[in-house]
């Protein structure tokens, strides 16, 4: 075999998002636009009480609403109950939160579904909800078995244990020269993105067929089968373009399996599910509140010796979500002491889930506060303070990190930012009523690599090089970096690849999700083109080699248990706030990030841009709040629930370091997806604490914190 | 939704007359409110009487050097329109403060006054609100209170009037034209609406039927000198927490400070209604136009709110709103 030529041309090229014209011009088609001839639309019913039972209903003046044409309930519904009862939807008369789906209405229209779904007559059986997480609780418990949500071993989300001790903290907060012991909290938040979330079910006979809008057509095939009790196979899975997720759309939550049922009620009739805004506030999980202790000591030398960091998290009665807050802490800094720990809260309240960094964007809001704090404290400069405790090997793992290049963002950042001869005094820059400060936090994110995952290479009959994989773009631009992976791994043009995501006829894929995709399909992709190659050579002539394929599974990467993989960055940011209306501003906002190689900088840029504009929002908008009475969030549309406006968002700048990583993936990149959010939200509010001399631990930084 | 009939009026008596028929009927403006609270479930109007073809779509000079801005004229249009911005200034900044410019476009004046409190518990009809049905309860009194009322609210409804161009329009002593089955009659703004009392189902003093067909702006030379400063938490898109809308007359004292002839605040995001702040203007007149007066009347206008414990910032947050839009006015009268 010939050794072909290596051409470098797309990896690396800002190319346009391959789909972009198509969704601009609106030809890209979402799950809820999928034509199907003679629909059948669903409304649910929502609990009106967050805990008790239904007790009697009566569907009399629903059912006889023209154009209805079922109403169900638990009491026919026929869904069984199952492991999993967020997907065990209608099979018992319990209401575990306010919100719940306790009913649904079909009908020729959607207006008609819901109106009927107004008319249903429910009475229930409630006893009073518990609402509130406090750290001083006596039920909180360790969590245990919430990895993958709940679907394996591990006590937190991502698998890692809840409890992490070394060495004697008490002791060395003891001896510290000076310490610190503070308590900041995060608010419930909500995902919100652009397209709700929507399932088309059709049944064809005992196959079933959903379009859904989904991070990945492989975890919903396999959590709605097994729902539904049916063997995967019979279960297609749709979801070639989706309007935004931010982890809201990894896991199914339970919406495309009431589809399903309620598709089985009107026989050869497809049904369509839409929810409303304000369904989404129960029904597609939220980022959970938390409350997070941080004591950090240091030795005369501003170097840290002892690290705790305690979280007390909300989850929900029904299903023990349960999130790795503190996991950022055991990775970040040296300190020859340390304790990490996490309990949780289970409430009369919709189930939590995973949303744009789960943990790290609430951890290091907390982290990275008392790291500013504690700079302060000892009268160093918060990037030297950073600088001076950053670890030679991960602190707790001991292994050495694949690459951290996170004093190399830190030094470039402040060169960049003009951090250079900041007086660390609070209130000393004004401009008019507008005091002024600048504050730096750093980030990081795991970059995993998800296991499941094949793709399959073809030669089609027009000579392009069709690439199979059952992955997801999310509006992230995955379609597009991955044809330049495989353009690149082919040897070919980008123009010859045609890229197939979103589908459970191709290949199984992972979730996008953890920062995972680009890293776990790419490397698959690639792996794919290596066996393609090593089969059939060097192709000449695509049209005269029409059916030539190839499939391969991701390869296990040998370096996973010798490394620790993370991404790192930091944000250095500019505020003002009003002397008199408490108001706060950013006015400049900068990422510096080691995300390994980056295969498309136009694509990359808008993804941390995106994310520290989410930071921004999480840092002083946004915040579901939950009636203390009832349970429900009150502020559940766009016009209460504030996400930062184009007016809200400050001039951001974003730039990579661009080192690739030997380790993580043959393209040498790692995930950034997520990392761009962590971290925003503290140096926002050191940058507000420099302004004004008022410290915000409890976000979001809103104006009544600032006004005496 | 509920199914509604749907019927188009000619003019400004037959608009009236369909109404008038129409006991659970409602008229259709923009719809930029009305068509959200009927998704919602929260109206539920048998038929819409679409107004939008009344010929109430101009804005005109007045003999008396005010202007009459037509009811179907569309936020943007009045914020847009160079008499108002010359001469009424507060007026335009406040519905540039509002909505969004898509929203804008299709809201009208009338709509705009008659637009429903944001009230969370209000456009949720699964909570308890007496505004939506009386006699059910206010859950916002123990709920949450972020946006709700510090003047003149009752136990039957903390909730606050949304508009932003009312409170410009309280400020400027508009004056609203309506015709009804009873015939024509003419209202100060501030005499539309109503504080909540026993009642809080009714914003408004308008009968059934009554159509609003323009609102007037008297002439006031010292409004050319007027501001809107609209506080939310964002930058755009958001409900006022507090607002001012304030007009200042200072007497040319050559060299010196200057005092204060005369004075218009109105606040908004405090109160049910627009709430026009009658105690600080008359603590006003007459004083030197210093930060140390307009401190004190602003206490004096506040005197009397009461704020909830869940908006307690309000309070200090509309008397720094009010001495600082004052000062920036009074600054501005210097140049």
């Amino acid at each position: 075999m010939s050794t072909p030529r290596v051409l470098r041309r797309a990896v690396g090229a800002p190319i346009d998002r391959l789909d972009g014209a198509e969704k601009v011009k609106g030809g890209a088609t979402y799950a809820y636009e999928w034509p199907v001839m003679h629909p059948a639309y669903l409304h649910p019913l929502q609990a009106e009480i967050a805990a008790g039972r239904v007790q009697a209903v009566d569907v009399s003046a629903a059912a006889g609403l023209p154009g209805v044409l079922a109403v169900l309930t638990h009491e026919n519904a026929g869904q069984p109950a199952g492991p999993d009862p967020e997907q065990a939807v209608l099979s018992s008369p319990e209401v575990a939160f306010r919100g719940q789906i306790v009913g649904a209405v079909l009908a020729d229209s959607p207006e008609a579904a819901r109106e009927a779904a107004r008319l249903v007559r429910l009475e229930y059986e409630s006893h009073p909800p518990d609402l509130e997480l406090r750290a001083d609780r006596d039920d909180l418990r360790k969590p245990a078995h919430a990895a993958i949500f709940g679907m394996a071993e591990g006590d937190l989300m991502d698998g890692s244990v809840a409890d992490t001790v070394q060495g004697d903290v008490e002791a060395a907060l003891a001896q510290a020269a000076v310490s610190i012991d503070e308590t900041y909290t995060t608010p419930m938040y909500h995902h919100n993105p652009m397209e709700p979330h929507t399932a088309v079910a059709i049944w064809s006979g005992d196959d079933l067929t959903i379009y859904l809008s989904t991070q990945g057509v492989s975890l919903s095939q396999q959590v709605i089968a097994a729902a539904l009790g049916l063997d995967p196979a019979r279960v297609r899975v749709v979801s070639p373009h989706v309007g935004g997720a931010f982890g809201s759309k990894v896991y199914p939550h339970g919406y495309a399996v009431l589809a399903a049922i309620a598709a089985r009620h009107v026989p050869d009739r497809p049904v369509k599910f839409a929810l409303t805004r304000q369904q989404m506030f129960a029904l597609v999980g939220y980022r959970p509140p938390a409350i997070q202790r941080v004591r950090l000591g240091v030795d005369p030398g501003g170097y840290l010796t002892a690290i705790a960091h305690d979280v007390v998290q909300q989850t929900a009665r029904l299903k023990p979500y349960a999130e790795q807050i503190a996991t950022c802490t055991r990775g970040m800094y040296a300190a020859e002491n340390r304790r990490t720990t996490h309990r949780i809260a289970a409430l009369d309240v919709p189930v939590p889930t995973i949303m744009r960094a789960p943990g790290e964007s609430t951890g290091m809001f907390a982290l990275e506060s008392a790291m500013d704090e504690m700079a302060i404290a000892c009268g160093l400069d918060p990037v030297e303070f950073r600088v001076r405790n950053e670890p030679a090997t991960d602190p707790e793992t001991e292994r050495p990190f694949s690459s951290r290049e996170l004093v190399a963002c830190l030094r470039e950042g402040a060169r960049r930012f003009g951090w250079a001869g900041r007086d660390p005094a609070p209130r000393a820059r004004r401009a008019g009523e507008w005091l002024i400060g600048t504050g730096v936090a750093a980030s990081t994110y795991p970059s995993p690599r998800m296991s499941g995952n094949s793709a399959r290479i073809s030669i089609e009959p027009d000579g392009r090089y069709a690439v199979q994989i059952a992955a997801a773009d999310i509006g992230t631009g995955s379609r597009t970096v991955l044809t330049q992976i495989a353009a690149d791994a082919l040897n070919v043009r980008v123009a010859d690849v045609d890229l197939r995501v979103g589908d459970t006829v191709l290949p199984r894929a992972s979730t996008a999700g953890a920062s995972s995709g680009t890293t776990s399909w790419g490397a698959c992709i690639m792996e794919a083109a290596r066996v393609f190659r090593e089969r059939h050579g060097v192709i000449h002539n695509g049209r005269t080699s029409v059916g030539l394929e190839a499939t391969a599974q991701m390869p296990e990467n040998p370096s996973a248990e010798r490394y620790s993989m993370h991404t790192f960055g930091a944000q250095f940011v500019e505020v003002r706030v009003s002397e008199v209306t408490g108001e706060v501003r950013v006015s400049r906002l900068l990422g510096v990030f080691d995300a390994g190689r980056i295969i498309n900088p136009k694509t990359a840029r808008s993804q941390l841009l995106g994310a520290m504009t989410q930071g921004v929002s999480m840092a002083l908008h946004e915040h579901s709040v939950l009636d203390p009475h009832t349970g429900h969030v009150v502020n559940h549309d766009l016009a209460e629930y504030h996400i930062a406006t184009a007016a809200d968002a400050p001039a951001i700048d974003v730039y990579c370091v661009g080192e690739p990583d030997p380790h993580i993936n043959p393209m040498g990149s790692k995930g950034l997806g997520e990392v761009g959010i962590v971290g925003t939200a503290a140096a926002i509010a050191n940058a507000a604490y420099h302004a004004t001399g008022v410290r915000v631990r409890d976000l979001p930084i809103t104006l009544d914190k600032f006004l005496r | 939704m509920r199914e509604f009939g749907y019927q188009r009026a000619g003019d400004v008596t037959q608009a009236v007359a369909m109404l008038a028929r129409a006991p659970e009927g409602a008229f259709l403006s923009g719809g930029t409110n009305l068509v959200d609270l009927m998704r919602l479930g929260v109206e539920t109007p048998d038929v819409l009487i679409d107004i939008n073809d009344l010929g109430c779509d101009r804005i005109e000079e007045l003999p008396d050097g005010g202007i009459r801005i037509g009811s179907g004229v569309s936020n943007s249009d009045v914020a847009a329109d160079h008499r108002i911005r010359r001469r009424y200034p507060v007026l335009a900044q406040a519905l540039l403060s509002g909505a969004s410019g898509q929203l804008r476009n299709f809201a009208s004046t009338g709509g705009n006054l008659l637009q429903r409190t944001r009230c969370v518990y209000f456009q949720d009809i699964t909570t308890p609100c007496n505004k939506r049905e009386p006699g059910t309860g206010c859950s916002a009194l123990d709920g949450y209170q972020r946006e709700m009322a510090i003047l003149g609210w009752s136990r039957q409804c903390v909730a606050t009037h949304p508009s932003d161009m009312a409170v410009a329009l309280a400020a400027l002593d508009a004056l609203v034209r309506l015709e009804g089955p009873q015939g024509h009659r003419e209202l100060p703004i501030t005499e539309l609406y109503r504080l909540p009392d026993d009642e809080p189902e009714h914003d408004t003093v308008l009968r059934h039927g009554e159509l609003i067909t323009a609102i007037d702006l008297p002439p006031l030379e010292f409004a050319a000198r007027s501001h809107y400063r609209k506080v939310r938490d964002r930058a755009s898109y958001a409900f006022a927490l507090v607002s001012v809308a304030a007009a200042l007359d200072i007497a040319g004292d050559p060299g010196g400070a200057g005092s204060v002839r005369d004075a218009r605040i109105a606040l908004g995001g405090v109160a049910h209604v627009p709430w026009r702040s009658r105690i600080a203007e008359a603590a006003l007149r007459g004083a030197p136009a210093t930060e140390e007066s307009f401190r004190a009347a602003a206490d004096a206008g506040l005197a009397e709110a009461r704020p909830l414990p869940g908006n307690e910032f309000k309070l200090p947050l509309a008397r720094n709103t009010i001495v600082a839009t004052l000062l920036d006015l009074a600054g501005a009268s210097q140049h």
